[in-house]
């Protein structure tokens, strides 16, 4: 693996659209359920372990290249919510076309045939990771970062958050990223069947709350 | 299979390549931004009614709430509802223009998808402060939208977009009366931060007041086909 590449992609500025979107935390700062880094911290650390553990798997599972195609239909099968399908296709083809870019490979571009208006994104992720020479852990490394930076950024938005307690945070929760990483790629590892299925059902919930709103800042 | 290794068929566009993924040449982008209440949609819209006789046009909104500026446009019916796009910026205008522009691509690969071949496709930002600027992977030219009333210094200001953007609209020139801005500074004050880049003053409210705008984009659409012709 190239640890460099890993930052490349992990980098919160490689432009695969995920600035646009809360990671759920719009609602649940609109509901009051996020008004300071406590809660933050609670609201990552549920994340983290139900969605982020899935997503993480998925990656995982594509960068040991498992049938990009089945992962796709697994992760719609733990996707209910029909907007965060969607984000998660749009997401996901946003994503395709930045690694490409950065990581030119035959892989993506079978992929990116196959679902023109984009794959899961956890799926691109795991293949783009794989392009950049990467390992099924540094794939569910990232994944489970992306769950918990994403509503981070976006409640130093929506709050006016502390940029430096947002921040730490993240560094509270690394130890659970790294278990949440360690768990999904043994379970990657394990074939694609074996992939957990955790869910946030007030996240399914309030993403089709949010989706139907007529003004909000986060796409999703 | 082996990673790594070149595509072994055309790449599809992922930037701001000059011709669509079937080999046709794609749609004239341009770009406008400003700050806020400068006039951008309504520059969009009168530009619409100006050009939709003549030529196969599509907007792209990039709203900091949703849907507002989309909104505007459907409202005042400039194009049918299929040709307008509306992109979500996370309340970060600047970074769907500049730093990260994969949605705004999105957004107008779908648009010739869907209601193409078209001439041109205008991409409105959010409006945001004086640094914004579009990135080149995104358009092929770029409009900075300031008025009157923001103050007769913004030219002196400087700033990414009022000494950078391709073409400078200093707009509600009919305002600058009432809000004791002198026009013949802010042009002297422009020319100095622009060198030879273009400045056109506009009023909205009078006949045809979006003509100068209008002119200058037909004559990048000409050096645009005669590009692709050559």
């Amino acid at each position: 693996m190239s640890r460099s590449a890993l930052l490349v992609l992990a980098d919160g500025r490689f432009p695969a659209g995920g600035h646009a979107h809360s990671g759920g935390a719009e609602p649940a700062v609109r509901a009051g359920r996020i008004k300071d880094a406590a809660d933050l911290e609670r609201f990552c650390r549920g994340r983290l372990h139900t969605t982020g553990l899935t997503a993480a798997a998925l990656a995982a599972a594509a960068a040991l290249g498992h049938d990009p195609a089945a992962l796709d239909a697994a992760a719609d099968a733990r996707t209910p919510s029909p907007a965060l399908r969607a984000a998660a296709r749009r997401l996901g083809r946003q994503l395709m076309r930045a690694a490409r870019t950065a990581w030119p490979a035959a892989e993506l571009d079978a992929l990116a045939e196959a679902f023109p208006r984009g794959a899961h994104q956890p799926v691109v992720l795991g293949t783009a990771a794989r392009a950049a020479g990467l390992g099924p852990e540094d794939a569910a490394h990232c994944a489970a970062y992306e769950t918990v930076s994403g509503p981070a950024t976006a409640a130093v938005r929506l709050l006016g958050l502390d940029p430096f307690q947002a921040t730490a945070v993240l560094a509270r929760l690394a130890p659970d990223t790294d278990d949440v990483a360690a768990r999904a790629t043994a379970a990657a590892r394990r074939g694609v069947d074996a992939l957990p299925a955790a869910s946030a059902p007030l996240l399914d919930i309030t993403a089709e709350q949010h989706a139907a709103w007529p003004v909000r800042l986060f796409a999703s | 299979m082996h990673l790594g290794h070149p595509h072994d068929h055309a790449a599809p566009a992922v930037s701001a390549d000059a011709t669509r993924p079937d080999g046709s040449r794609r749609a004239l982008r341009i770009g406008l931004g400003g700050p806020v209440g400068s006039g951008k949609t309504a520059t969009v819209a009168a530009l619409c009614r100006a050009l939709r006789d003549r030529l196969s046009l599509a907007v792209v909104t990039n709203d900091i709430y949703t849907r507002e500026d989309a909104e505007f446009l459907l409202r005042h019916a400039v194009l049918p509802p299929e040709r307008i796009a509306a992109v979500e910026t996370g309340a970060c205008p600047h970074t769907a223009i500049r730093d990260d522009i994969s949605a705004n691509l999105e957004a107008v690969e779908d648009l010739e998808e869907a209601v193409g071949p078209l001439d041109l496709i205008l991409v409105e930002s959010g409006g945001d402060n004086l640094t914004a600027t579009f990135s080149r992977g995104l358009v092929d030219a770029q409009v900075f939208v300031i008025d009157v009333a923001g103050g007769d210094d913004i030219p002196r200001k400087g700033g990414p977009g009022v000494t950078t953007a391709d073409l400078l609209v200093v707009n509600k020139t009919d305002l600058a009366p009432y809000v004791g801005s002198d026009l013949d500074r802010m042009a002297r004050d422009a020319r100095e931060q622009r060198g030879d880049l273009p400045v056109v003053f506009t009023s909205l409210t009078g006949e045809d007041g979006v003509a100068p705008v209008a002119d200058w984009v037909r004559e990048r659409l000409a050096a645009w086909t005669s590009a692709g012709a050559a």
